[in-house]
């Protein structure tokens, strides 16, 4: 186990760095100038000498090799460069900013994995019947509702039932966790009804398919109670797919962040994602693309690791 | 010769031809699912026809800032803030995300197949490069993808249609579409007749084209379908955000884009219609593309 724990961490060093190249690549290279775009998109007519002098200043000018010299040397201090629109180093822009979006995943997946298990569960033991028909249209449609419409809504079932909006902006954790969690609960609703779908159905799927295998029959035909069937020969098994699923959701979520942090008008990296592209702000962009790469690599690494303490045919693999 | 195939032909039990009719039977919630595809399209094609006003029009005493626009015999799913018919701008709407959903859907399941399976195809480095470079881009969120896309590509619009809207869309598809494409890939090009075809002598690019592109069609056809699903949502967020599609065009992300706080209390249909619109287009596709594997290749991992 230990020996595979540490290959596979040791490979997240060369991912990381191949995704840090790649988004050099794709947003220093490919689009032409940074400081063109930005200038022409704050309108106006923008003579040759000022994008000159602001891509001296931004350091633009250096040879391309250097540009990337420098970026790769700054990275691992977490020297993002500065954002080309606050004029902030774009590390203090996300670190300021990314611990909501994270408490609000963390409170969609706790959200999601509760709705999800006695869905999924519930749907592949009644497999046929019309309690799993309903679950399964349950879960089909939170994989086809927008989650900014389902906080739309959710914003607008608050405003008619409870006469008022949920309170706008946010007060942390530290300070006041009750107000903290009714605001986050919301937006982490809408994220989390998708999530909760996507886990749902494959934690059903996953325990059809181990139903079916020899050895449930065998536990089965050896009068095992059934109930200790299906919770210690059959869903234990049937947790590592949805393990897997519910750590790259995970990762996902933070897509989903992008468009729920909008509607609720919160202040996270999803948020800030959105204004940088609004802005032209394509140095924080390229902060915050890393950022997220970064996650789904280390939320990857937890799930295979997780993946091979569950399953031990795993970590005797090559 | 010619007889010893007959007989051959005779033992081999031949699979019983499968007909719409048995995909109706055996997969209702399919058939619901290409029926309401249907509908929309119709819908779509024929708007100026079906819809009841231009989806355009200005009437600026059926806004709700002004008290009106209720759902109404004249506007039966109510107006908007300027005071557009909202069932004609949905009807529109149909266009703007049936389109970019197809052809994101379509230009990026192509190149993915193509990808994948010349992959497969020409193995050992080249597939190993391939494939590290896909599980890179697995590694960026689809929005976040399309996102940077949008960012890093000018905006361009041919004959009304968001080519950088669709190009932002497919890209995220490609990778997924790869892997898939790949995995199905690897089985054939071990075929005798692939080998064949390389003892023949034919180019890479004929034998990727003509001999395994043909024979990956059913998990191409079910992630497209899939892939429509999530085009139409993917257009829909990021015309919310204001990076998709832009005004006057109905989109129906768009609609939800100009709702303020005042009208979750004033105009709720406002808010209702359009995602239930987007709900139902992706919730169709999704009912057929399940059926549809299920029917084709029930094993096929998405």
């Amino acid at each position: 186990m230990l020996q595979y724990a540490l290959r596979r961490i040791l490979l997240v060093f060369p991912t990381l760095f191949a995704v840090a190249v790649l988004v050099f690549l794709v947003l220093r290279v490919v689009p032409g100038d940074i400081v063109e775009i930005k200038m022409t998109a704050e309108g106006g007519i923008v003579s040759q000498e000022e994008i000159e002098r602001e891509r001296e200043r931004l350091g633009l000018n250096e040879p391309l090799y250097k540009q990337f010299f420098t970026y790769m040397i700054g990275l691992p201090r977490g020297d993002l460069g500065v954002s080309l629109w606050t004029e902030r180093p774009v590390s203090q822009e996300i670190g300021s900013r990314i611990a909501l979006s994270f408490e609000l995943a963390i409170l969609s997946t706790i959200l999601a994995v509760l709705i999800a298990f006695p869905l999924g569960t519930l749907s592949a033991l009644y497999r046929g019947t019309v309690l799993d028909y309903v679950i399964r249209i349950i879960t089909i449609g939170g994989i086809a509702v927008p989650s900014f419409w389902l906080g739309m809504l959710l914003i607008m079932f608050a405003i008619t039932f409870f006469g008022k909006l949920p309170p706008l902006g946010t007060v942390s954790i530290f300070d006041d966790p009750l107000t903290n969690l009714y605001q986050l609960i919301w937006p982490a609703l809408s994220v989390g009804y998708r999530y909760s779908s996507v886990v749902a159905r494959m934690l059903r799927s996953s325990i059809l398919e181990v139903l079916s295998e020899d050895y449930i029959r065998t536990a089965r035909a050896k009068g095992v109670f059934e109930r200790l069937v299906i919770v210690k020969h059959g869903m234990r098994n049937a947790l590592l797919p949805t393990v897997t699923v519910i750590g790259l959701e995970f990762a996902f979520l933070l897509g989903g962040l992008v468009v729920t942090e909008s509607v609720f008008n919160l202040n996270g990296i999803g948020k800030l994602f959105v204004d940088s592209v609004v802005r032209n702000d394509l140095n924080l962009l390229q902060g915050l693309v890393l950022t997220v790469a970064t996650c789904f690599v280390f939320v990857n690494l937890i799930v295979d690791l997780l993946y091979a303490a569950l399953d031990p045919r795993i970590r005797y693999q090559k | 010769m010619t007889t010893k195939i007959q007989t051959n032909e005779k033992m081999v039990e031949k699979p019983k031809r499968r007909t719409i009719g048995d995909f109706i039977k055996q997969q209702p919630l399919g058939f619901i699912g290409i029926v309401m595809i249907i509908i929309m399209f119709l819908a779509a094609v024929f708007a100026p026809y079906v819809a009841p006003y231009d989806p355009t029009d200005i009437d600026f005493m059926a806004s709700p800032a002004l008290g009106g626009g209720q759902p109404s015999i004249e506007h039966p799913l109510g107006a908007d803030a300027f005071g557009r018919d909202i069932l004609s701008r949905l009807i529109f709407g149909a266009r703007t995300a049936l389109s970019i959903g197809f052809f994101s859907a379509f230009i990026g399941c192509s190149i993915g197949a193509i990808i994948g399976t010349a992959s497969a195809f020409f193995g050992g480095k080249v597939d190993l490069l391939i494939q590290r470079f896909i599980d890179l881009m697995l590694s960026f969120p689809i929005i976040v993808l399309a996102i940077v896309v949008i960012a890093i590509f000018p905006k361009t619009v041919i004959f009304g249609i968001d080519v950088n809207v669709i190009v932002a869309i497919a890209i995220p598809f490609i990778p997924k579409t790869a892997r898939v494409i790949r995995s199905q890939a690897l089985a054939i090009v071990t075929l005798p007749y692939v080998d064949a075809a390389r003892a023949n002598g034919f180019s890479a690019k004929r034998i990727i084209f003509r001999h395994v592109l043909p024979n990956v069609t059913a998990p191409f056809l079910i992630m497209m379908t899939a892939f429509i699903g999530q085009a139409i949502l993917l257009e829909a967020s990021l015309s919310y955000l204001g990076l998709g599609v832009v005004e006057p065009t109905p989109s129906w992300g768009l609609m939800l884009a100009g709702v303020n706080a005042d009208y979750y209390r004033s105009a709720p249909w406002m808010i209702l219609y359009p995602g239930v619109a987007v709900s139902v287009a992706v919730f169709s596709f999704n009912l057929f593309g399940d059926s549809l594997r299920d029917w084709l290749d029930p094993k096929l991992k998405l």
